[in-house]
C-alpha cells in the first residue's frame, strides 16, 4: 500500500491536468473490475458488479491536486502565476515546482512593504533559470505543482497532494480488500475538485446513483495554536463527516457509518469542518437528490507541500470502507 | 464586413434579465439563415443549422446578449431616481455619465456633487453607487413615474463609432461575440449539426448558458467572448491578460473553465495552418459561460475564444477590426476542421 | 385554516438544515389533510401532489417555502461546556445571553453564556464576540456531557411564539416556516376552487445552506412554472429604502433577472384582480432564495418569487404581519386557479409582429 501511496502522491496532476494519475490507477485496478471507462471531463470510472439485491453506489476520491499556471513570461524569463484552486501563497514561498515538461523551478517573492505580510499571489514568480523570454523553457498555460518526495515520519506519512490521493489509495486499497458485495460499485476517480468539484458534478450525473461516499482528507488541527479549531486527532481513526462549508451528510447515510464502525471495531472521530467541501456536495444534489455522506483522512498541514497523514489511519479507512460496502445498507433512509 | 450589425447591437439596451432590444435584432439577423430557432424560458435564442455532415454530431457556439447596467429601484420625492447595478461594474466609471432608461431610452445622468464643494479627502474616496442618483429633469415623484417605472433598465448612453482601425462603443462584452456568431452563422452551414445559441443573463451567473447547454447537451461547445485587454501602459512589467492587434484570444483555463486541451489544440493547429494570428489570455482570469456549459449533464468539452477589448465593464469599450475578422476567421475555419472523433470519448 | 396555531408550532418546532425531522413531520402531517398525495424524498423534501381537472397529461405548478431554519451544531465538548458553528448565517452578535436546545441523546436546555461586564476591560466591551469564542452551558460535567452530546450534535435557538399588537406576530423560524402556512392556506382554499394544473406544493430543505432542497425536488417534479415564497426584509431602521417592504401591506412580487416576467404580470394581474394588497421588489441577481435554484433546473423554469415582509430577518424574533399571510395564501389560489392553456402561450416568447417562429 505504501508503494501505490508513493507513486500517487508523487505523481504530476494539477486540476485539469490528471493523465500522469490516471494511468497509475488504471494499472493499479484493471485486474480487480469489471469495466473501466474516461467519461468526458477526464474521470476515471471504474465499475465492479455487485452480486444481487444491493444498491448502486458511488464512491469518489479526486485525483487532481492545486497549483499553479504560468500567467506571463516577464522579459527576464521569470514566470508569473495565478493560482490552480485554493492556493495560499504562505506555503508556495520559496517552495520547489516541477512543471508538465519536466521544468523546475524556485517560487521566489518581490519585497513586500510590510514584510511581516502574507505576499499576494502578484508579487510571486517562479525561477526556471532562465534569462529572458527567448530561452524559457515555460510558456504561458503551462501548468506545475509542488515538487517534493514523499518521506515517512515514524507511522505518519508526509507528502504533497494526500489531498487527494491518500483517498484514491484508500479506495484501491478496499477494491483489492472487497471479496464481494452486494451493491454495483462505481469507484470514480475525479477530476477538478479543487476548482470546483466539477468531475464530481458530471460524473454523478452520468452515473444517478442511489447513494454516494467520497473519501478526502480533514483538517487534523491537534498541533500548536492551529487556525481552526476542530475535534480530529491524527490517529485517532478515519473521520465521519457530519458537516462542511457546503454539505450536511444525509443522517442516515452517518449513522450508518458510525454503527459499521462500532460493530467491527474500527476507531472513528465525527467531524466538522468549518472551512472547506468535498465531492459529496456535488453528488448529494445531483438530479432529485442523492443521499451522500464522506469519509475523512486526517491530515495536518493541508494545501502545503507536507501534507501529514496517520498511516493507521489510512488502513483504519480501508477497513471502514471495506466493511460498509460487503454488506447490504444497515439504515433504511 | 459590414460593421453597422455590430453597431446595432452595441447600441442596444440589454442588460441582464433585460435582453429583449438585442434578442430583436438577434433574430431578424439569424432568422432566415437557420433550420430552427426557438427562445427558451430564460430568452435565450437557440437556432440549429443542420449540417453536411456527421448528423447527431451537435456542436453548439454561444455569446451572450447581456450586458452590465443599472436597474431603477425607486424615485424619491424630488424626483430623482435611486438604482441597483446588474451585474460586475466597478463604482468608480459611473460618476457623471448619461444612460438611457427602459424601453422608451429615457436620458438621464448619473449626478454627484460639484468638485468645488468636495474637499481633498473625499476626492481621494470612491463613492458608492448608493450614494448616487439619476437625474432625469423630473420635478417629483409622480412626475418621474410617469416616464420611468421601477424594475426599468438603464445602460450607458454610448454611441458607436468607426475610428479607422478600431471601433469604439459600449457592451462589446460581448456584442463583439454576437456578432461573429451571426457571421458564423452566415458563413454555414457545417460539417455537424450547428447550434448558435444567443444567451441571457451571462453577467449575473451564466444563467441562460446552463440551461440552454442542458437543452441543447452539445457534443462540443465553443464560448464567443469580448474579453478583458489591459495592454495599457503599466508602472510594472505585468500581464495585459491579451492585446489589441495580435488576434483572438484563446482561454487555457479560467476561473470558471479548464478548456478542454484538444479543442485548444485544434483552435491553434487551424491558426498555424491557416496563418492566422492568436494569442493565450492570461490563464486563471474571469469567467465566461464556458463555465456553466462544461458541466452540463454529464459534462461537454468547451473553450472559450475572445476579441480583445478594452474597457470592457465600462461605458465605453475598444477594439481592432483586424482582431474581429480574425476572429470569425479562426472560428469559421476551426469549425469546419472539426469531426467528432477530436473530441470522442477517451477509454 | 387557522393560521396563527400553525405558525406558532412550526415556529416552535425544530429543524435546523439537513436535520428537518421534527418539522417535517408536522408539515407532512398538514399536507397530506389537503392534498392528494404527499411523499419525502432522498433529501427529505415534502412534496404534496393536488391533482387538477385538466386533462392528462396536466400542467405542472410548483411552489416552493423551505422548513429548514438556521441553527448552530457541536464542534467540540470543552470541560463541560460545548463549542459550536453556525449552520445557516447568523448575526453573531444576537448569540450572546441566547437560550438554546442542544439536541444530543436527548434534548438539553441551554445557555450561550458571556461574561459579566464586571470582569471585562473597557476595549473588550467595544468588540463582539467571534463564534468560536461563545460556548454553550447546559449545566452538566465534562463526563456527564460526553454521555449525552457529541460532536455533529444540531443545537436550535429556543424562542417562544408571541403575539404583539395589530396581528403582528413574533418568533424564531418564520424565515421561511411562514411560507410553509401560505402554501398550506393555498392548498386549503384550494379545496373550494377549480383548478387545471397539478400543485406540487413543497416543503424545501437545506435552503439556508444553499437551496439544495429546492435544486433536487425541481429537478424531479420538472414544472411548467414554479412560485419561490420566502420572507422578504421588512421596513425597520438599518434596511434601505430601496429594498425596504412594508409589513401588512401583503405580500412583496419580485421582478428581475430570475423572475419570468410573465409569471410577475400574472400574479400582479391577479393581485388586482381580486384586490388582493401587493408590492413590488426588485432583485438584479439570482434571488438568495428557492427560485433562484428552480429557474435554472433542466431546461429552465418559468419563475415568480413572492416575499413576506420580516422584520429582524435571521434573529429569534422574525416578526411579521398575519394579515400578510393570508394575503399570499389567497394570491396563490387564485393564480393557481386561472391556470390554463392560455397562460401556457403568455410564457412563450413571440416575434414582435406577433408569431413566434
Amino acid at each position: 500500500m505504501k508503494e501505490t501511496i508513493k507513486k500517487l502522491v508523487e505523481a504530476f496532476g494539477p486540476s485539469g491536468y490528471e493523465d500522469e494519475v490516471r494511468a497509475i490507477i488504471q494499472s493499479e485496478i484493471a485486474t480487480l473490475v469489471d469495466e473501466m471507462r474516461v467519461d468526458a471531463l477526464g474521470n476515471l470510472i471504474a465499475f465492479k458488479r455487485g452480486s444481487g439485491n444491493g444498491k448502486k453506489i458511488m464512491l469518489s476520491a479526486h485525483m487532481d491536486e492545486i497549483g499553479v499556471i504560468a500567467s506571463y513570461i516577464d522579459e527576464k524569463g521569470f514566470v508569473r502565476i495565478n493560482p490552480i484552486g485554493g492556493v495560499r501563497t504562505l506555503y508556495e514561498v520559496m517552495g520547489r515546482v516541477r512543471f508538465a515538461n519536466g521544468t523546475m523551478g524556485v517560487i521566489g517573492v518581490e519585497k513586500m512593504d510590510d514584510p511581516n505580510q502574507v505576499p499576494p499571489m502578484d508579487k510571486l514568480f517562479v525561477d526556471v533559470g532562465a534569462t529572458g523570454r527567448d530561452d524559457c523553457p515555460v510558456r504561458v498555460g503551462d501548468v506545475a505543482c509542488f515538487l517534493q518526495p514523499m518521506v515517512e515520519i515514524g507511522e505518519r506519512l508526509v507528502a504533497k497532494a494526500m489531498d487527494d490521493r491518500i483517498a484514491c489509495a484508500v479506495l484501491i486499497g478496499t477494491l483489492r480488500e472487497l471479496k464481494t458485495s452486494p451493491h454495483d460499485l462505481y469507484f470514480v476517480f475525479s477530476t477538478q475538485e479543487e476548482v470546483g468539484l466539477r468531475g464530481a458534478t458530471t460524473g454523478a450525473y452520468g452515473i444517478a446513483p442511489d447513494l454516494g461516499l467520497a473519501v478526502d482528507v480533514t483538517f487534523a488541527p491537534d498541533t500548536p495554536e492551529p487556525a481552526v479549531k476542530m475535534a480530529i486527532e491524527l490517529g485517532k481513526g478515519p473521520a465521519i463527516k457530519v458537516k462542511d462549508s457546503g454539505m450536511l451528510a444525509t443522517p442516515w447515510v452517518k449513522e450508518w457509518m458510525i454503527d459499521t464502525a462500532e460493530q467491527n471495531g474500527i476507531p472513528y472521530q465525527l467531524e466538522v469542518l468549518p472551512g472547506g467541501t468535498t465531492d459529496a456536495r456535488a453528488i448529494q444534489t445531483t438530479r432529485e437528490g442523492v443521499p451522500a455522506g464522506c469519509l475523512s483522512i486526517p491530515t495536518r498541514y493541508v494545501h502545503s507541500p507536507s501534507e501529514m497523514v496517520s498511516y493507521a489511519d489510512v488502513l483504519n479507512a480501508v477497513k471502514l470502507l471495506t466493511a460498509l460496502l460487503a454488506n447490504p445498507l444497515s439504515k433504511k433512509p | 464586413m459590414n460593421w453597422n450589425r455590430l453597431e446595432a447591437l452595441s447600441n442596444a439596451l440589454g442588460p441582464s434579465g433585460g435582453e429583449d432590444a438585442v434578442r430583436q435584432i438577434v433574430v431578424e439577423a439569424i432568422k432566415e439563415r437557420v433550420d430552427e430557432f426557438r427562445v427558451d424560458h430564460l430568452g435565450n435564442v437557440i437556432a440549429m443549422q443542420k449540417g453536411t455532415a456527421h448528423v447527431g454530431f451537435k456542436v453548439m457556439v454561444a455569446a451572450h446578449m447581456d450586458e452590465v447596467g443599472l436597474m431603477i429601484s425607486h424615485a424619491d420625492e424630488s424626483g430623482l431616481l435611486h438604482f441597483d447595478k446588474v451585474g460586475g461594474i466597478d463604482d468608480r466609471v459611473l460618476p457623471a455619465k448619461t444612460v438611457r432608461i427602459g424601453q422608451n431610452r429615457v436620458p438621464g445622468l448619473i449626478c454627484i456633487k460639484p468638485v468645488h464643494l468636495t474637499t481633498p479627502e473625499e476626492r481621494g474616496q470612491v463613492i458608492s453607487y448608493t450614494q448616487m442618483v439619476i437625474d432625469i429633469g423630473a420635478n417629483s415623484k409622480a412626475e418621474a413615474e410617469k416616464l420611468v417605472k421601477q424594475g426599468d433598465y438603464a445602460a450607458f448612453d454610448t454611441t458607436f463609432e468607426d475610428l479607422g482601425g478600431t471601433v469604439k462603443g459600449k457592451s462589446f462584452d460581448d456584442r463583439a461575440g454576437c456578432a461573429v456568431l451571426i457571421e458564423l452563422i452566415e458563413q454555414g452551414p457545417y460539417p455537424f449539426d450547428f447550434y448558435p445559441v444567443f444567451t441571457t443573463m451571462e453577467e449575473v451567473g451564466l444563467r441562460g448558458a446552463r440551461v440552454a447547454a442542458f437543452s441543447v447537451m452539445p457534443h462540443a461547445a465553443f464560448v464567443l467572448e469580448g474579453t478583458i485587454c489591459d495592454d495599457g501602459p503599466k508602472e510594472r512589467d505585468l500581464s495585459p491578460t491579451t492585446e489589441v492587434g495580435k488576434g483572438p484570444a484563446i482561454s487555457v483555463m479560467d476561473q470558471s473553465v479548464i478548456a478542454d486541451p484538444r479543442l485548444v489544440r485544434l483552435l491553434i493547429d487551424t491558426a498555424e495552418a491557416e496563418g492566422i494570428p492568436y494569442q493565450f489570455k492570461q490563464p486563471g482570469k474571469g469567467g465566461t459561460d464556458a463555465g456553466a456549459i462544461h458541466l452540463a449533464q454529464t459534462g461537454v468539452p468547451t473553450v472559450p475564444i475572445s476579441v480583445p477589448c478594452r474597457y470592457i465593464h465600462s461605458p465605453v469599450s475598444l477594439l481592432s477590426k483586424a482582431d474581429f475578422e480574425n476572429t470569425v476567421k479562426l472560428m469559421a475555419a476551426t469549425l469546419r476542421r472539426l469531426t467528432p472523433d477530436v473530441v470522442a470519448r477517451r477509454e | 385554516m387557522e393560521l396563527v396555531p400553525f405558525l406558532k408550532v412550526l415556529s416552535e418546532a425544530s429543524g435546523v438544515s439537513g436535520y428537518e425531522t421534527e418539522v417535517r413531520e408536522i408539515v407532512r402531517e398538514r399536507f397530506a389533510t389537503l392534498a392528494d398525495e404527499v411523499c419525502v424524498d432522498a433529501l427529505g423534501n415534502v412534496i404534496a401532489l393536488k391533482r387538477g381537472i385538466g386533462p392528462e397529461p396536466r400542467r405542472r405548478i410548483m411552489l416552493a417555502g423551505h422548513m429548514d431554519e438556521i441553527g448552530l451544531i457541536v464542534t467540540r465538548l470543552d470541560k463541560g461546556f460545548l463549542r459550536f458553528t453556525q449552520v445557516g448565517g447568523f448575526d453573531v452578535r444576537t448569540l450572546m445571553g441566547q437560550q438554546v436546545i442542544v439536541h444530543g441523546r436527548k434534548a438539553l436546555p441551554g445557555i450561550i453564556g458571556c461574561r459579566p461586564p464586571h470582569v471585562l476591560s473597557e476595549a473588550d466591551r467595544h468588540k463582539p464576540v467571534p463564534m468560536d469564542e461563545l460556548f454553550i452551558d447546559v449545566g452538566l460535567s465534562q463526563q456527564e456531557l460526553e454521555q449525552v452530546v457529541r460532536v455533529g450534535d444540531l443545537i436550535t435557538i429556543r424562542h417562544p411564539f408571541i403575539e404583539l399588537q395589530n396581528e403582528l406576530v413574533s418568533g424564531k423560524a418564520f424565515d421561511d416556516r411562514a411560507a410553509v402556512v401560505c402554501i398550506a392556506e393555498c392548498l386549503d382554499l384550494l379545496q373550494g376552487l377549480r383548478h387545471e394544473w397539478d400543485v406540487y406544493a413543497v416543503a424545501t430543505v437545506q435552503e439556508e445552506v444553499g437551496l439544495r432542497g429546492a435544486i433536487t425536488s425541481t429537478y424531479g417534479i420538472a414544472p411548467d412554472v414554479g412560485i419561490a415564497v420566502d420572507v422578504g426584509f421588512g421596513k425597520q431602521p438599518g434596511v434601505p429604502e430601496g429594498i425596504a417592504i412594508e409589513l401588512n401591506k401583503g405580500p412583496a412580487l419580485c421582478m428581475g433577472p430570475n423572475i419570468h416576467p410573465a409569471v410577475f404580470d400574472m400574479l400582479k394581474a391577479t393581485a388586482t384582480r381580486y384586490e388582493i394588497p401587493f408590492q413590488v421588489e426588485i432583485s438584479t441577481r439570482g434571488t438568495g432564495t428557492d427560485a433562484n435554484a428552480i429557474q435554472l433546473t433542466r431546461e429552465g423554469i418559468p419563475t415568480g418569487l413572492l416575499s413576506i415582509p420580516l422584520r429582524s430577518m435571521h434573529t429569534p424574533i422574525e416578526t411579521l404581519s398575519v394579515k400578510d399571510l393570508a394575503r399570499t395564501g389567497r394570491l396563490l389560489a387564485h393564480f393557481i386557479a386561472g391556470l390554463d392553456e392560455r397562460f401556457i402561450d403568455k410564457l412563450t416568447w413571440k416575434m414582435p409582429a406577433g408569431e413566434a417562429k
